[in-house]
């Protein structure tokens, strides 16, 4: 029987170091796992990608759209912008922005016509032009970037063309698809595009806008939704609906390299909107490809898979956990440029002119919808750039005694650098000039927005809320835009003054007198002896929007008036809007193209919200400013414009129609790895300028990112000991009711 | 046992049409179809046209739950409700307003928000249990109250803090893990999961402990437990064996319910750690006043909750042999 125990006694040793083996190959398993090859074990990204030429970037929502002619916000351009080439560009460095080619081979050519159809000189008075027509030739040589809507078998047939549903077992992505080709991109490409604004199943942003000016277009779009319900009625969708067989009087192919774009009257701004991505080429191949029978169950679909000739094209589109672009292998042929604003070369900007573009391989967007996650990782270097989050301003932030914003020392030793830049942006607070108190052109309405004016102190909201990223407005132009000036010159009369060298905002007291002769003296209505009551219409409701409310109370309060918050869902605030219901409210603006014609159209009566479903939210309507506006879009930029464009400021300021709020600014940061970054508010392209140097990234992410394993060993010996007391308490126990321990 | 489950599939019908009704009702309430549209064609240079033109598209311009102008039966089918509504019933989502096909949505969206719940839940039970017997057998000693204290402060800290102290302790200042992300690249997924799994689990000690600790001192006090004491056996014999076994049913109770849902993931937890998962579906639904994927996963979510009371009751047949499903 003692053999028996002894085997017994070893197997049960052997078991014991069986487990004992096993817990310590968990154990050393999940290490190896973390640690990798490069011993970083906080790298979200792959050990293969650590030296690689790659561009770390997020985003925080999926995109709705990237097909060029419905795509029309800041976070699905930032995709987009890479991938589709409208025929013009901002220049990368010139400020104020400058716009170049970019697929066409020079800039448009302008011809004016009169009603006869007879050609004008350029100088012709814009109520002689009946039409305009810019004529656009592109460059040959330029080819799409792989897509299988191009591929072709060996007969040079179209590959993928005529699918059935069941064709696409086993395909989920675009590459699944094993063939991929491409093609010269033509002008035709860019009819198509233009016709596609009218089509009966595309929601384009501009059509409204567009067909007011491209001759032909509203009727094309009456032509082509008869056209698709015809087809509807006879054959089961989807269907490809040929654009080709209905043509656009206004839109026209000269030759294989150049088309026409005729508009009614004249319309400068047509040059800005050619280098929006609306006006991007759309090769028909592609529509005809994703109207298949079972690639929209299958999410391939342009909204999904662009298709363009830009620097990079998109391979992966998974909007739940990233999206990546690629290097076209086909692009064609672009240079860094060569010249820049004053301080450019000095700032290191110029290093690589001349250089062919793209520099980058790959740019990989991860989803981070939280701000704290992402500015940790940016310090871990894991991103190569960031915004400033209010949440860590301080850690990344301060101001000089000069007001200067400047890196905190902690940055500066990380080699993070900072860029600042007002945006084409206005941010006001309106007032609704349909209201019986606060609007229309009476005195006494006028003294009281004044008044008001002057009393939110909108110096102190940026310094409270922005943490002093933005600039206080002194009318609808932001920075950047012609028409918006600096200094004494610049400033609004009516609320502030010219001391010691800087605009001052007028005293409360001012503001008080302007109440009083509005016939509200100490926030008193004279006449009924009634308070005054102002009502602020708003959406939201966070911690921080209260901050805002009871900020917004206080400045009112300071001439004696009560501002009542209006907090609605943002469905009945829209309502509000719409109907003209509302009476002090925020809202703004973001530039689409740099001319001043795009923030003065926000003032102009004919396109207010209330009576035409326009942008002018504050429903202001003041003839003679329209009468201006109507002659200052058409001309070009001229001496005899900026008059205009003063005269109608002078107008706009002396009506007060809105609180002029703020221009934000924007504070970005990036790691001293990532080059030639200029903040550029009206190109969409810029990825392709942009250099890394993967070593020296490397290098800092290593230095940074060593694991630290004590506080863990600690943690595990704290609990092991805190055992202690409960394995003798239970063995007392035990022991003590004569129990078998076990 | 059979025709239970059969009858209460069944009764799973007209549960499942209420649900759809109300949420329905609850929607439409707050945004019209007109909302709808304005809020997926942005706020810049929408026109009325555009928004007929949207709402023609995706079969918004029909009325919502009665139609006057058609006749017979087609006066409830040619509605939204009906037209949006029927076609759930065999699992048919349809297309989210952004043109995403949301079957697909939801089964690549699950696997990610099920690798981060399957762990919490399983590691979570484990260690709750575990936990619990413990303070249940040093109970009314010190080890119990500070246990207890433990817990409940566990408990009051809110989910936030947890997420955001973890990353910064763990991902920032030791850089043992990834801050957040999310990918599946085989083994090395294991290193975005460590972290939130970890935070899961510790963020449920406190309810969880505290709740089987309740269940434990219950059955501690009753006969059969005096009777396993008396025949000598060992308190932890006691404890892992028969207490445990005959706690089983309200274990049970809160636990099986809860399998089915794990694939709907959580909010926070997928928010803050980048994981793809359907935690955050809904409520971006929500917000982008996306009706067709607010409804689908409501459903599912009626629906999976559902087969999870239907699982509860098959699990007590198991647990107590005496319980017949019938």
């Amino acid at each position: 029987m003692v053999w028996l125990r002894a085997i017994r006694v070893r197997q049960a040793a052997e078991g014991d170091r069986r487990r004992r083996f096993g817990r310590a190959l968990v154990l050393l398993m999940l290490p190896a796992v973390l640690a990798g090859c490069d011993g970083l074990w906080n790298n979200p990204y792959p050990d293969s990608e650590a030296d690689a030429n790659i561009l770390y970037a997020s985003f925080s929502e999926r995109p709705k759209h990237l097909d060029p002619v419905q795509s029309y916000s800041s976070n699905e351009y930032q995709f987009i912008g890479q991938i589709y080439e409208p025929p013009l560009q901002y220049h990368y460095l010139k400020r104020p922005y400058e716009l170049e080619p970019l697929t066409a081979s020079k800039m448009p050519e302008v011809t004016y016509r009169d009603a006869e159809g007879e050609t004008l000189p350029d100088d012709a008075p814009p109520a002689e032009i009946a039409h305009s027509v810019y004529e656009i030739s592109i460059k040959p040589g330029i080819e799409y970037h792989p897509h299988p809507a191009f591929a072709t078998d060996d007969a040079g047939e179209p590959r993928y063309r005529d699918l059935e549903r069941e064709d696409l077992e086993g395909i989920n992505v675009l590459g699944d698809f094993a063939h991929t080709g491409t093609r010269e991109l033509t002008a035709g490409d860019y009819v198509y595009q233009l016709k596609r604004l009218a089509h009966p199943r595309v929601h384009s942003p501009i059509f409204g806008v567009m067909k007011e000016y491209i001759v032909g277009l509203e009727a094309y779009a009456e032509t082509l939704q008869e056209a698709y319900r015809e087809q509807a009625a006879t054959q089961e969708e989807p269907f490809y609906f040929e654009l080709e067989d209905y043509p656009l009087e206004g839109v026209q192919q000269i030759d294989r390299y150049t088309y026409r774009i005729k508009v009614k009257g004249k319309y400068p701004q047509l040059r800005y909107w050619l280098a929006m991505p609306f006006f991007a080429p759309m090769p028909h191949e592609a529509i005809e490809f994703y109207s298949q029978p079972g690639m929209k169950e299958r999410n391939l679909s342009l909204d999904w898979y662009p298709v363009g000739t830009g620097a990079y094209y998109l391979t992966i589109n998974d909007p739940n956990r990233k999206m990546v672009l690629e290097r076209n292998p086909h692009f064609h042929e672009q240079y860094y440029p060569t010249e820049g604003e004053p301080g450019d070369r000095e700032e290191g900007l110029l290093e690589d002119a001349g250089k062919q573009l793209p520099f980058i391989d790959r740019v990989v967007f991860s989803l981070e919808k939280e701000n704290i996650p992402y500015w940790s990782k940016f310090l871990q270097g894991y991103y190569d750039s960031s915004g400033v989050i209010s949440e860590s301003f301080d850690q990344a932030v301060q101001f000089t005694s000069g007001g200067e914003a400047r890196l905190t020392p902690e940055m500066r030793e990380k080699g993070i650098e900072l860029l600042t830049e007002a945006q084409a942006s206005t941010i006001y607070i309106g007032f609704n000039m349909l209201d019986p108190l606060v609007g229309g052109d009476s005195r006494r309405a006028r003294l009281l927005r004044r008044a008001i004016s002057i009393a939110v102190d909108m110096e102190e909201y940026i310094s409270i809320f922005l943490n002093g990223r933005g600039i206080a407005a002194q009318g609808p132009l932001p920075p950047g835009i012609t028409g918006y000036k600096e200094g004494r010159e610049g400033i609004n009369p009516y609320v502030y003054e010219w001391r010691d060298g800087q605009a001052q905002r007028r005293s409360i007291d001012e503001a008080k007198a302007l109440l009083a002769e509005a016939g509200y003296p100490n926030g008193i209505e004279k006449e009924t002896g009634k308070p005054l009551l102002i009502n602020f219409d708003i959406t939201g409701g966070g911690p921080e929007d209260k901050a805002r409310f009871d900020w917004l109370r206080k400045q009112l309060k300071k001439i004696d008036v009560q501002l009542i918050i209006r907090n609605t869902d943002y469905n009945r605030f829209q309502e509000k809007m719409r109907k003209g219901n509302a009476q002090l409210f925020m809202w703004g603006w973001n530039a689409d193209y740099p001319d001043p014609e795009n923030f003065m159209f926000l003032l102009h009566g004919p396109n207010s919200k209330a009576e035409h479903s326009g942008e002018n939210a504050a429903n202001y309507d003041n003839p003679e400013f329209n009468r201006l506006f109507d002659r200052m879009r058409n001309m070009q930029d001229s001496p005899k414009r900026a008059a205009i464009i003063e005269q109608m400021l002078a107008i706009a300021r002396h009506d007060a129609p809105w609180i002029w709020g703020y221009h934000p600014k924007q504070f970005l940061l990036h790691h001293a790895w990532y080059k030639n970054v200029k903040p550029s508010l009206m190109a969409h392209n810029t990825l392709m300028y942009r250099r890394i140097d993967p070593e020296l990234r490397q290098q800092h992410r290593q230095q940074w990112n060593q694991p630290v394993i004590w506080p863990v060993v600690l943690l595990a010996v704290i609990l092991l000991l805190s055992l202690i007391p409960a394995i003798i308490a239970y063995r007392r126990r035990e022991t003590a009711s004569g129990r078998e321990l076990n | 046992m059979f025709a239970y489950i059969i009858r209460r599939l069944f009764y799973a019908i007209p549960i499942l049409i209420g649900v759809n009704l109300i949420t329905f009702a609850l929607f439409f309430v707050v945004n019209s179809p007109d909302d709808m549209a304005r809020m997926h064609l942005g706020d810049k240079r929408v026109t009325q046209e555009a928004i007929e033109k949207w709402k023609t598209d995706r079969g918004y311009e029909k009325p919502l739950l009665y139609n006057s102008d058609t006749d017979g039966l087609n006066k409830f089918t040619e509605t939204i409700f009906f037209t949006k509504s029927v076609r759930l019933f065999v699992f048919d989502f349809g297309s989210a307003d952004d043109g995403r096909d949301i079957g697909y949505d939801i089964k690549q969206r699950m696997w990610p928000s099920l690798a981060i719940a399957l762990p919490v839940f399983l590691v979570g039970l484990l260690i709750n249990i575990t936990f619990a017997l413990l303070l249940a057998f040093f109970r009314a000693t010190y080890i119990d109250v500070w246990g207890v204290v433990l817990c409940v402060v566990l408990m009051s800290i809110s989910a936030m803090f947890y997420i955001i102290g973890g990353q910064y302790l763990i991902g920032k200042l030791m850089n043992l893990v990834p801050i957040s992300g999310f990918d599946l690249v085989g083994i090395e997924t294991v290193k975005f999961l460590v972290l939130p799994v970890l935070i899961g689990v510790v963020m449920g000690i406190g309810s969880g402990t505290r709740w089987y600790r309740t269940i434990f001192l219950e059955e501690i006090g009753r006969d059969y437990v005096r009777t396993a004491r008396a025949k000598g056996l060992s308190e932890l014999r006691v404890l892992f064996k028969h207490v445990l076994r005959n706690a089983l049913i309200p274990i049970l109770t809160g636990v099986v319910v809860v399998i089915p849902l794990l694939f709907l993931g959580s909010l926070l937890t997928e928010s803050f750690f980048g994981i793809p998962g359907l935690g955050s579906y809904t409520i971006d639904a929500i917000q982008a006043q996306d009706f067709a994927i607010v409804r689908a996963m409501v459903f599912l979510g009626s629906v999976l909750y559902i087969i999870g009371l239907l699982l509860t009751d098959i699990s007590y047949t198991v647990a107590d042999p005496r319980i017949r499903l019938s």
